[in-house]
């Protein structure tokens, strides 16, 4: 699951100028959409016609949108599993459904129009502690690294063992983690080094 | 675990926010005093590998998988401070580049996920770690076994109790089922831990923050991380505040007090994790978390014992490498 590319992302939306605003106007969207009482009625139509009218605006990609929305699902029909057990939360539960997707599908335009660093922009204006600031940068820097990393290390090693047994799978998923452990920690180090050549501090 | 939005409601929203701002502005604050510049790429690097390391999943039983958290795990390698940093900033890229886990419920997802199972199940950690009757490495590696797989329930214990404190959720449903899920992918988080730290303790001992950390600062640190459980008790007790049900009535269905038949023929939903001759939900959860937790520690002993060679078991914390 990687973020969209975002020469080609965003639709006429991605010229909208200010990222803030856009996180302002989805955080206002999500906390209404969030606080609308818990029986399904019209007022749930006005979040709904925003969503819309922004991925009209926006053109997401069927394939981010419905992506993202069936990732969340998991957790939210896993949820709704239990609401069936009892009858009386059935209502309750279409209430939560519509809210989470909505909100959800609020979110996932952000990502589709923002890519992560203009929100990093605003995080950083709204004076985000600097170890956080960098710990975030650096992340989304090695992010595909690693995960690249972790994936190679995966197939080789289902490449290799011809039929896992239980305990050996085990060992080796722990052997994986522990390895990309030590490799993010010598490249850390180099970072360390690169940065202080290039006058950092 | 990752709440999405929707499920919680302002008061619960507002209130797991203003425990997480605390919690992650202690550890901020903390890590500006303490942190060596040469570490500041670690901590990037770190939230890259929690994050990479979260996407590779494990056999849970019957073809489900589970993925790590990786609370425990950053709190050891990275110490504590450092640990519900990276975390905050794993939960704030998966928020807002990943749509994983709602906007409004990245502070309560903070608190689960940074606080409870990190800064929480470190307290925890340090505390068996002193109270085990095993030397050295594998006293930490028993430690961290058990301290992973009683965070991620703990972890989603808290989860339970916000999603039923907003209402979404009713407390004898939400609280059995977030907790007996997590006793079982528990064991996987804590057999995990326990083998990564084993693996870094071999190669790279002094990477482990956990046995480099000097006496001083360590026990000014388990001091800190006191704040953060303080803040979970304050969760425990948040049901005696809960207008939804009675608070009193709560507690006593949690604890396995209420009698059947306050819960009129209740289906259990997770019948296999329920043991069938014992009525009351709240009591069959108490069981599966005691038989969970023998079965935690005989696995954590005997991985502890496996894992770390006789020869290091008997280093204790020797001064760290020059």
């Amino acid at each position: 699951m990687l973020p969209p590319r975002h020469e080609t992302a965003g639709g006429p939306a991605r010229a909208f100028p200010s990222p803030g605003i856009k996180l302002a106007a989805v955080l206002v969207l999500v906390g209404f959409t969030a606080l609308l009482p818990r029986q399904v009625n019209w007022c749930y139509l006005v979040p709904a016609s925003l969503v819309l009218g922004a991925a009209l605006w926006s053109r997401p990609s069927l394939r981010h949108l419905v992506g993202r929305l069936l990732a969340a699902e998991f957790f939210i029909l896993g949820t709704g599993l239990l609401a069936l057990f009892s009858p009386a939360s059935r209502p309750l539960f279409l209430a939560v459904f519509l809210k989470s997707n909505l909100c959800a599908a609020a979110m996932a335009l952000l990502t589709w129009t923002t890519p992560f660093h203009e929100l990093l922009g605003v995080l950083r204006r709204l004076r985000l502690p600097g170890v956080m600031l960098s710990t975030l940068a650096l992340m989304i820097r090695y992010l595909p690294l690693l995960a690249g990393e972790a994936h190679r290390m995966q197939r080789a090693r289902a490449s290799r063992t011809f039929r896992p047994r239980r305990r050996i799978v085990w060992a080796s998923l722990a052997e994986i983690i522990g390895r990309l452990f030590l490799r993010s920690a010598n490249r850390a180090e180099r970072i360390y080094l690169a940065m202080c050549a290039r006058g950092w501090r | 675990m990752h709440l999405p939005d929707g499920f919680l409601d302002g008061k619960t929203a507002l209130l797991t926010s203003a425990a997480s701002l605390a919690g992650v502005g202690m550890a901020v604050h903390r890590l500006k005093k303490t942190l060596p510049p040469r570490q500041t790429p670690m901590l990037g690097l770190s939230a890259a590998f929690i994050f990479a390391a979260q996407m590779v999943n494990f056999p849970v039983v019957a073809g489900t998988s589970g993925h790590l958290v990786g609370g425990v795990l950053a709190a050891v390698l990275l110490g504590p401070a450092a640990a519900v940093v990276v975390l905050a900033c794993v939960l704030v890229v998966q928020c807002l580049m990943f749509n994983d886990g709602g906007l409004l419920a990245l502070g309560a997802n903070v608190f689960n996920m940074a606080l409870v199972n990190g800064a929480a199940g470190y307290l925890l950690f340090m505390v068996l770690r002193r109270l085990v009757p095993l030397r050295g490495d594998r006293a930490v590696v028993f430690a961290a076994v058990m301290a992973a797989w009683a965070g991620t329930v703990a972890a989603a214990f808290a989860c339970g109790v916000e999603m039923a404190c907003s209402g979404t959720v009713a407390w004898g449903v939400a609280i059995p089922a977030m907790v007996n899920i997590h006793l079982l992918i528990g064991i996987g988080e804590g057999a995990l831990t326990g083998l990564v730290v084993a693996a870094v303790l071999r190669s790279r001992r002094e990477l482990v923050a956990a046995v480099r950390g000097g006496g001083e600062g360590q026990r000014r640190g388990l001091v800190r991380a006191g704040l953060p459980m303080a803040f979970g008790l304050a969760l425990f007790g948040a049901p005696f505040a809960c207008p939804w049900p009675d608070g009193l009535e709560a507690v006593a269905r949690r604890l396995g007090f209420e009698h059947r038949a306050l819960l009129p023929s209740f289906p259990s939903p997770l019948a296999d994790y329920h043991l069938p001759w014992i009525g009351s939900v709240g009591l069959a959860t108490a069981t599966a978390g005691a038989v969970g937790t023998l079965t935690a520690f005989l696995g954590a002993w005997w991985l502890a014992a496996r894992l770390v060679p006789p020869t290091a078991a008997g280093k204790d914390d020797a001064p760290a490498a020059p």
